[in-house]
């Protein structure tokens, strides 16, 4: 038992938090809006406590003398019409407001509990019918709720608070149940359960003491709504009570004469606004620093500067139809990092000719799906992509508005991306997603649009295409839904497929399909691919050229068909090693690269994967191998890439997979 | 087979889609219709919890037991209570809502002729609330996503946070100080004219517009980073049609999943707004019936307000129904 008592102590419901809870709550007074917001708190408190005794005197004197004056140095706020001080009004009327708000919050949280945790306390029935019952009344708004209840319980300020404190419950209750569901399922309270516990116990020792914190931050900020909610029973003359007053009843009786001395309305209404944000800041910033969700707080993100673009000629556009689909040189992408900006994509440069097919292949984070993205011109702000040369169908995109080049790369351009799940827009149905880039880029009718998008749905063998076309994402298997994505690429008529790790979310049986489809494309129509894939057996079955990235840069670019025999870069033959192939022994565990891809924030100088190579020396540490291109017009990066003899490669791979095992 | 099988698993996909859509709306309306009979039981025993007798504290201690046992018995609550319900419950059904102990009309009548300043009045909140929410929340999403507009956004956010913590009938009285006493612009009190709708509307209208354009603006956020809106940006659309079609129709529904209780507070917020420009609706109806302990006809709008948050609820459910084919799913 004593034993269970200590995991619940620490057992907070996010286990990520610090274990002393004190510390926590006084943290958040040294945040900016946690201070200002106590501050106001503690404000509010000590008028109410120390109003009335000071100055209920001035407040309530009647001078005939000096009815509906203005603001002067006698009467800061003025009189109202019986002459009485407005300022001082204001000041007594925070005890019975903030008072009552405190009595009907507490009332809240205690029914609302009760309602809330019945489910620990009562049998299953009875909590089905509590839980109906508050699902129904939380629909409900909490003013007409509290209408309804000031009826029951009378006009009046004890009135009031009964029906404003049992409005709040249902509210309070559901957060309650909520929280208590969440508890319910932790093992303590199942072992707990286990070892005998009585209810209530379990109620009191281990479910309360883990939802206090939420509850207790609710609580006050519910407590700036009943203070408002206060004020409007006050105000509608429901709630206090001539000759009491509170905030709504100074207000009810400021607006009738409002023409007369606007002050007296204005005050106390002020007066609510304060006090009710006093409460609810605090709440909300003790909610922030106990690390309760809040809709508003976001990681900022660092600045980039805009890099000086060297202003080069604006070449013209020519049609170069043996020339080839892609050309990038330096291309370089920046995103904003913690403090200064990062470079993912740094130096790489490659072509494509027109059907070629050319694989990427690396390690996650080598920048492989950031250089699809900086290619195709898809790279939003604040990332910013900078390149000596990018040039699609001949066609420079580095000038000119992105405007410029809708319809060219609308139509001449494929996309297919990872996830097939949720790169359709769940909303629209595929018919119409497939069609809307031919209305745009070709102008067609809606029917014509979609009479195409259902042939283009054929042609990627949907079955039913005329009817699968009415339907929504959700309604699609995955492997179709990736269909309809390329689908969607062959609207207009593509020179050029980009496929972002295109099987990757699918299934191997659908992979295969995926891929057949692909290659079909390519051959009717003589499509260019560039095929970004972590998957090196994938690459090599359909690709002619591979681009081996590692952390941002090219580090090899070989023919596809040499890739397993007479790759020269080491991180190359490693991840060809890496792919379990028929003689692979299947008891031994699956082999890696030992080590882990670097952070671009802190690229090692020299060679970036020397730390992880096994034929790394002092140059390869200290400076950057260039990207060399032999006679064969294959490319590598790498002080060591000698041509290596199999024996060698072999040697070295197993070299690699053994201190991949011992990792 | 290939194609066999595949037609029939289309065939089947589609009857449950059908009938993910007509569960959805059966279970919707079967909430609604439970909804309604415990507010109109609710209604009905309101009258009963009344500490004492709610006739004698109507009338007061001076009154005669004889006019007491004869109000007791012109209200049936010398009956007992199941017979009560039944009458109470076959008069609702049948237009019958009781008479007003105060002015002696029906209570149906009454409400015939203040519900329709009420309806317009939460209308035209309404319609207002939204005009404001959603241009100014996607707006601000577009403008200040990815962490772009840092001052833009702390602008936004102040002021919004700010006008979304003043309640409406505060706002109203502002409203009256500046437009009308100061400027004398628009009138402050009562329904005449076509701008005498301004003032009230205005105040009902301005912090659940704001609220929800703060929704919006987050929910707005974080779609234009979904796969999908990159797919709309790969189909190389103008940058309007991407936000329109394809980010807002989606942020609209989170919107309406996190906002769509604050429509119906529009309704219970005309009381307070009512009472601030002297409206005559059902809310300075039922303020003043309150006070005057006129019980049948507080009973009377209090299942018409209730009524129509629930009317407002199934709206929005429905609303959220055909803007996202997935929530009819979702739920069961």
């Amino acid at each position: 038992m004593a034993q269970l008592s200590a995991i619940t102590a620490t057992g907070l419901p996010d286990d990520s938090r610090p274990a002393r809870p004190g510390s926590r709550w006084l943290a958040v007074l040294r945040t900016p809006v946690g201070a200002c917001a106590g501050l106001g708190l503690l404000l509010v408190l000590a008028l109410a406590v120390v109003a009335p005794p000071l100055w209920s005197g001035q407040a309530n004197r009647t001078d005939i003398g000096a009815m509906l004056q203005g603001p002067s140095a006698r009467h800061w706020a003025g009189t109202d019409n019986l002459g009485r001080d407005i300022f001082f009004r204001v000041l007594v009327a925070s005890r019975l407001s903030v008072e009552l708000a405190l009595l009907a919050t507490a009332i809240t949280v205690l029914a609302g509990l009760l309602l809330g945790t019945a489910g620990v306390l009562l049998g299953r029935r009875a909590v089905r019918l509590v839980t109906a019952v508050v699902n129904i009344a939380v629909a409900f708004p909490g003013i007409l709720l509290a209408l309804f209840f000031a009826v029951i319980f009378g006009v009046g300020a004890k009135g009031a608070v009964l029906a404003i404190g049992v409005a709040g419950a249902p509210a309070f209750a559901r957060l309650a149940q909520t929280l208590v569901a969440g508890i319910e399922q932790r093992d303590f309270v199942a072992a707990a359960r286990i070892a005998g516990v009585g209810r209530v116990r379990v109620l009191v020792r281990h479910v309360l003491p883990n939802i206090a914190e939420p509850l207790i931050v609710n609580a006050a900020i519910g407590a700036g709504g009943t203070l408002l909610a206060f004020a409007s029973l006050s105000f509608l003359g429901l709630g206090v009570q001539s000759p009491g007053y509170d905030w709504g009843a100074l207000l009810g009786a400021g607006l009738t004469g409002i023409y007369e001395q606007p002050i007296a309305a204005l005050a106390p209404g002020i007066a609510v606004i304060l006090a009710g944000l006093a409460f609810n800041l605090f709440g909300e910033a003790l909610a922030k620093g106990i690390g309760l969700t809040t809709t508003l707080s976001r990681v900022p993100l660092g600045r980039v500067r805009r890099p000086v673009r060297s202003s080069g000629s604006v070449e013209s556009v020519v049609d170069n139809d043996g020339g080839p689909v892609l050309e990038v040189e330096d291309l370089v992408v920046t995103l904003p990092g913690h403090g200064a900006p990062i470079s993912p994509v740094c130096g790489v440069g490659f072509r494509i000719e027109r059907g070629e097919a050319v694989g990427v292949v690396g390690e996650s984070g080598s920048g492989k799906s950031l250089t699809a993205l900086a290619v195709t011109r898809l790279i939003e702000e604040p990332g910013r992509v900078t390149a000596a040369r990018l040039r699609f169908q001949g066609t420079d995109l580095l000038t000119g508005p992105a405007r410029a080049h809708r319809r060219l790369l609308g139509t001449g351009l494929a996309m297919v991306f990872q996830d097939p799940m949720t790169s359709l827009n769940p909303t629209r149905r595929i018919g119409r997603q497939l069609a809307e880039a031919a209305r745009w880029h070709d102008g067609l009718s809606r029917a014509a649009a979609l009479a195409k998008a259902v042939d283009r749905l054929r042609a990627v063998r949907v079955p039913a295409a005329r009817r699968r076309a009415r339907q929504y994402p959700h309604e699609f298997s995955g492997g179709m839904r990736q269909r309809a994505m390329i689908g969607m690429g062959l609207m207009g008529t593509p020179a050029l497929i980009v496929a972002d790790e295109p099987t990757t979310a699918l299934d191997v049986t659908v992979q295969r399909q995926v891929l057949d489809l692909l290659a079909a494309i390519r051959r009717r129509d003589s499509v260019a691919l560039l095929l970004i894939s972590h998957d090196v057996a994938v690459v090599s079955q359909v690709c002619d050229r591979v681009l081996v990235m590692y952390a941002g840069r090219i580090v090899e670019d070989l023919p596809a068909a040499d890739l397993a025999a007479t790759a020269r870069h080491p991180y190359t033959r490693a991840l060809v090693a890496a792919v379990p192939d028929m003689r692979t022994d299947l008891d031994s565990p699956l082999a890696v690269i030992p080590g882990r891809a670097p952070d671009p924030a802190r690229l090692p100088a020299g060679c970036a994967f020397a730390p992880r190579c096994p034929l790394a020396t002092d140059r390869c540490r200290t400076e950057q191998p260039p990207l060399e291109t032999d006679a064969e017009g294959r490319r590598v990066a790498c002080w060591h890439a000698g041509p290596v003899a199999p024996e060698g490669a072999a040697r070295e791979r197993d070299t690699m997979i053994a201190a991949g095992r011992h990792e | 087979m290939t194609s066999l099988t595949s037609a029939s698993t289309i065939g089947a996909a589609r009857g449950l889609a059908d009938n993910a859509a007509a569960r959805f709306v059966a279970r919707r309306l079967s909430r609604f219709v439970v909804s309604l009979w415990v507010l109109l039981t609710a209604a009905f025993a309101m009258i009963h919890l009344i500490p004492g007798d709610p006739v004698r504290a109507a009338l007061g201690i001076s009154a005669s037991p004889a006019l007491v046992a004869e109000r007791r018995h012109a209200l049936g609550l010398d009956l007992p209570l199941p017979v009560q319900y039944w009458h109470y419950l076959s008069g609702v059904f049948t237009g019958d809502l009781g008479t007003s102990t105060v002015s002696q009309l029906p209570v149906g009548r009454v409400i015939a002729d203040r519900l329709p300043a009420t309806l317009q009045l939460a209308v035209a909140a309404f319609v207002l609330a939204i005009v404001i929410a959603v241009p100014l929340g996607a707006l601000m999403g577009v403008l200040t996503r990815g962490g772009r507009a840092r001052r833009t956004e702390l602008a936004f956010t102040t002021t919004s946070v700010l006008l979304g913590a003043i309640p409406d009938f505060l706002v109203g009285v502002v409203l009256v100080w500046i437009v009308g006493v100061h400027l004398h612009w628009l009138p402050v009190a009562g329904r005449s004219g076509v701008d005498s709708f301004v003032l009230p509307v205005v105040s009902l209208a301005i912090g659940p517009g704001v609220v929800l354009a703060r929704i919006l603006r987050v929910e707005m956020i974080a779609v234009l980073q979904a796969d999908y809106v990159r797919t709309a940006r790969a189909k190389r659309l103008p940058a309007l049609a991407v936000y329109l079609r394809h980010a807002l129709p989606n942020a609209l529904t989170s919107t309406i999943t996190l906002g769509g209780l604050l429509l119906s507070t529009m309704v219970a917020g005309t009381v307070l707004v009512e009472n601030v420009f002297a409206w005559p609706g059902l809310g300075s109806t039922i303020v003043s019936s309150i006070l005057s302990k006129d019980y049948p006809v507080v009973q009377g709008v209090v299942l018409v307000y209730g009524t129509g948050v629930l009317a407002v609820n199934l709206l929005v459910d429905v609303a959220l129904a055909l803007l996202d084919p997935r929530s009819t799913i979702r739920e069961s």
